[in-house]
C-alpha cells in the first residue's frame, strides 16, 4: 500500500515535470514565432530597452567596480609570491571579462529585472489586464513578452561590457592603493593579455544569459494562476529558476568554448 | 418555463447555441446554454455567484475556449473563426470586465489612447486626444485625463473602463457586473450612462449583475442561468412574477 503511493507519487511528480517542460517549449517556440510576424513593436521594446538598462546601471556599476577591487587585492599577495606582480592586470581584466562580469551581472539581472517582469506580468494577468488586451485585439504575447524578451537578450550583454570596463577600473583602483602604476600601462597591460577570443564568448553567453532571464521572468508571470499570491510565487521563482540556468549555461558555455577553442 | 420575447428584429446579433463548458471532469460549468439578443436589445445575465456567468460572455470573445456548441455573432460562429477574424470580431464588442482591468502602468489618458493607436493607425494625435476626451466626458471624468488608475476609486475605475471600450465604438456591449461594490448612487449613474450608451450607439448588450435596481433599469430582457442552462427568460416583469420558488428566490427584498 505505502510502496504503491509512493510509486503514483513519483510518477505524479515526473508527470507533472513533464508537462511543465513541455508548456515552456511552447512558450520559447511561440517567442520565435510572433518574434518574425510583422508587427513589431518597436516602442515598446526600446522602452523596455532603457528602463531595464538604464535603471539597472547604477547596481552594475558598483558590483562591478567592487569585484575589480576586491579581485585584484585578494590575488595580489599570491602573485607577489610567486614574483608575478606584473601579470597581475592580465589576470585581473581576463577573470573578469571571461567569467566574473558576466555571471555576476546576469545574476544581479536576474534579481532585477527577472523578479521585475514575473511581478509585472503576473498583476497583470491577476487583474485581468492581459485578458482586456486580448479583448481590445491587441497581442499581449507580443506586446508584453516578446518586447521584453528582446530587451533583456540585447541589454544585459551591454550590461556585462559596461561591467568589464567599470570592473576593470575597479581593478586599477586596487592596484593603485599599494603599488603606483599609470591607467595607461594598466590599460596596456590589461588590454595586451586579453584576446579578441576572451569577449567574444563571454557576449554570447551573456546573450543566453538575458534571453533566459527575460523568458523566465515572462513565463512565471504570464502563467501566473488567478489570485493575488501567485503574483509573490511568479516573482520568487523567476529568480530562482534564473540564477539556476544561468549558472547551467556557464556550464555549457565553457565546455562548448573549450571544444572549439 | 422557457418565454420567448417576441424580437424587434428577426436575425439576433448575438446566438448562442448549446454551449458547454468545464474545467476538469469535475467541475463542469456549462451544460448547453442558448441565448439570442437582437439588434438593440439588452439582455441581463442573472445567476447565483460561480454558476458561469462570467465564463459565459468570456466565451463569447474568446477569452476561454468552449468545449462546445457554436456562438453566433453577426452571423458568423466565433468558435471557428481565424484569428485574425476573431480580433476582427473582438473590435466591434466591449467588454467591462468584473475588475476594470484597466492598465496599472499607464495613465488615464494612456489607457483610452491604446487601443485607438493600435488600430486607427491613420488618426492624427490630435484626433485621438479630442477621441479620448470625447470618450471621457461621456462617463464624466474628464478631469481624471492624467491620473494614474491606483488614483481613482472603484467606481471611477468602472466608469473609465468604459470609457475605454466605448471609444472602439463597439456593436456589441458585455459587462460584467458593471454596478457590483458601488453604492446606490454611482450605481444609478452607471446604469443611466449604460442606458445613454444604448440609446447613442443603438448598441445590444449582455449585462451580468446582482443588482435588481440595474437589471431592472437597463434590461429589454432577463434570463437567469441555473445549472449551466439559461432557466427562465423573459421580460423583467414576467420572471419576476415566476412561480418557482428558485426564480423567486432571486426577486426577494
Ligand atoms: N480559469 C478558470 N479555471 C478553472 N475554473 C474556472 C476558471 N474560471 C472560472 N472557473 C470556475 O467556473 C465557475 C464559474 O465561475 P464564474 O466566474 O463564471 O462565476 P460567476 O457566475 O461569474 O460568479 P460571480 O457572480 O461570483 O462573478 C466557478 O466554479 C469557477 O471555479
Ligand atoms: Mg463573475
Amino acid at each position: 500500500m505505502e510502496e504503491v503511493s509512493k510509486h503514483t507519487f513519483v510518477l505524479q511528480q515526473l508527470r507533472e515535470l513533464f508537462l511543465a517542460m513541455g508548456k515552456a517549449t511552447l512558450f520559447n517556440l511561440r517567442f520565435f514565432r510572433e518574434l518574425f510576424f510583422p508587427p513589431t513593436e518597436w516602442r515598446e521594446t526600446l522602452k523596455q530597452c532603457y528602463l531595464m538598462g538604464w535603471k539597472s546601471l547604477p547596481l552594475v556599476s558598483i558590483t562591478g567596480f567592487i569585484m575589480g577591487l576586491v579581485l585584484t587585492l585578494q590575488s595580489r599577495p599570491t602573485l607577489v609570491e610567486f614574483g608575478a606582480e606584473s601579470w597581475l592586470p592580465g589576470m585581473v581584466g581576463t577573470s573578469l571579462i571571461r567569467e566574473i562580469a558576466p555571471v555576476v551581472t546576469a545574476l544581479i539581472c536576474a534579481g532585477k529585472i527577472s523578479s521585475g517582469i514575473g511581478a509585472e506580468l503576473g498583476s497583470m494577468k491577476v487583474t485581468e489586464q492581459i485578458d482586456a488586451m486580448e479583448v481590445s485585439a491587441v497581442n499581449p504575447f507580443k506586446y508584453l513578452v516578446v518586447t521584453r524578451i528582446v530587451a533583456t537578450t540585447l541589454m544585459v550583454p551591454i550590461l556585462v561590457l559596461f561591467a568589464d570596463l567599470v570592473g576593470i577600473l575597479g581593478g586599477f583602483a586596487g592596484i593603485s592603493i599599494k603599488g603606483d602604476i599609470s591607467l595607461i600601462s594598466y590599460a596596456t597591460k590589461v588590454i595586451e593579455s586579453l584576446d579578441f577570443i576572451d569577449i567574444i564568448p563571454a557576449t554570447i553567453k551573456s546573450c543566453f544569459f538575458g534571453y533566459f532571464i527575460g523568458m523566465i521572468g515572462c513565463y512565471q508571470g504570464f502563467n501566473a494562476s488567478n489570485g493575488t499570491e501567485s503574483v509573490g510565487r511568479a516573482a520568487n521563482s523567476a529568480v530562482v529558476i534564473a540564477s539556476l540556468s544561468i549558472f547551467i549555461i556557464d556550464m555549457l558555455a565553457v565546455q562548448i568554448t573549450d571544444l572549439i577553442i | 418555463m422557457q418565454t420567448e420575447l417576441s424580437h424587434k428584429d428577426p436575425t439576433p446579433i448575438i446566438s448562442i447555441q448549446g454551449l458547454a463548458k468545464s474545467f476538469g471532469p469535475e467541475n463542469q460549468v456549462l451544460k448547453g446554454l442558448n441565448l439570442k439578443v437582437a439588434k438593440g436589445e439588452s439582455v441581463v445575465l442573472l445567476g447565483r455567484s460561480g454558476s458561469g456567468k462570467s465564463v459565459a460572455i468570456k466565451c463569447m470573445v474568446g477569452l476561454i475556449a468552449a468545449d462546445s456548441g457554436s456562438i453566433k455573432v453577426f452571423d458568423k460562429d466565433m468558435l471557428v473563426m481565424s484569428p485574425q477574424q476573431l480580433n476582427e470580431t473582438r473590435l466591434k464588442i466591449g467588454f467591462l470586465f468584473q475588475s476594470a482591468a484597466l492598465y496599472d502602468s499607464m495613465t488615464v489618458a494612456e489607457n483610452l489612447g491604446f487601443p485607438l493607436r493600435r488600430h486607427s493607425p491613420e488618426l492624427s494625435e490630435s484626433e485621438i486626444d479630442n477621441s479620448i476626451k470625447e470618450a471621457l466626458e461621456s462617463v464624466g471624468l474628464l478631469d481624471a485625463i492624467q491620473k494614474m488608475p491606483s488614483d481613482l476609486s472603484g467606481g471611477m475605475r468602472k466608469r473609465i473602463a468604459m470609457a475605454r471600450t466605448l471609444i472602439l465604438k463597439p456593436e456589441i456591449m458585455l459587462y460584467d457586473e458593471p454596478t457590483t461594490g458601488l453604492d446606490t448612487i454611482t450605481s444609478r449613474e452607471i446604469s443611466d450612462l449604460m442606458l445613454k450608451i444604448q440609446e447613442d450607439h443603438q448598441s445590444s448588450s449582455i449585462i451580468i449583475t446582482h443588482d435588481l435596481a440595474c437589471a431592472k433599469r437597463t434590461g429589454n430582457k432577463v434570463a437567469i442561468l441555473k445549472d449551466g442552462v439559461i432557466g427562465v427568460e423573459g421580460t423583467y416583469e414576467e420572471v419576476s412574477k415566476s412561480n418557482l420558488p428558485w426564480v423567486q428566490d432571486f426577486f426577494i427584498d
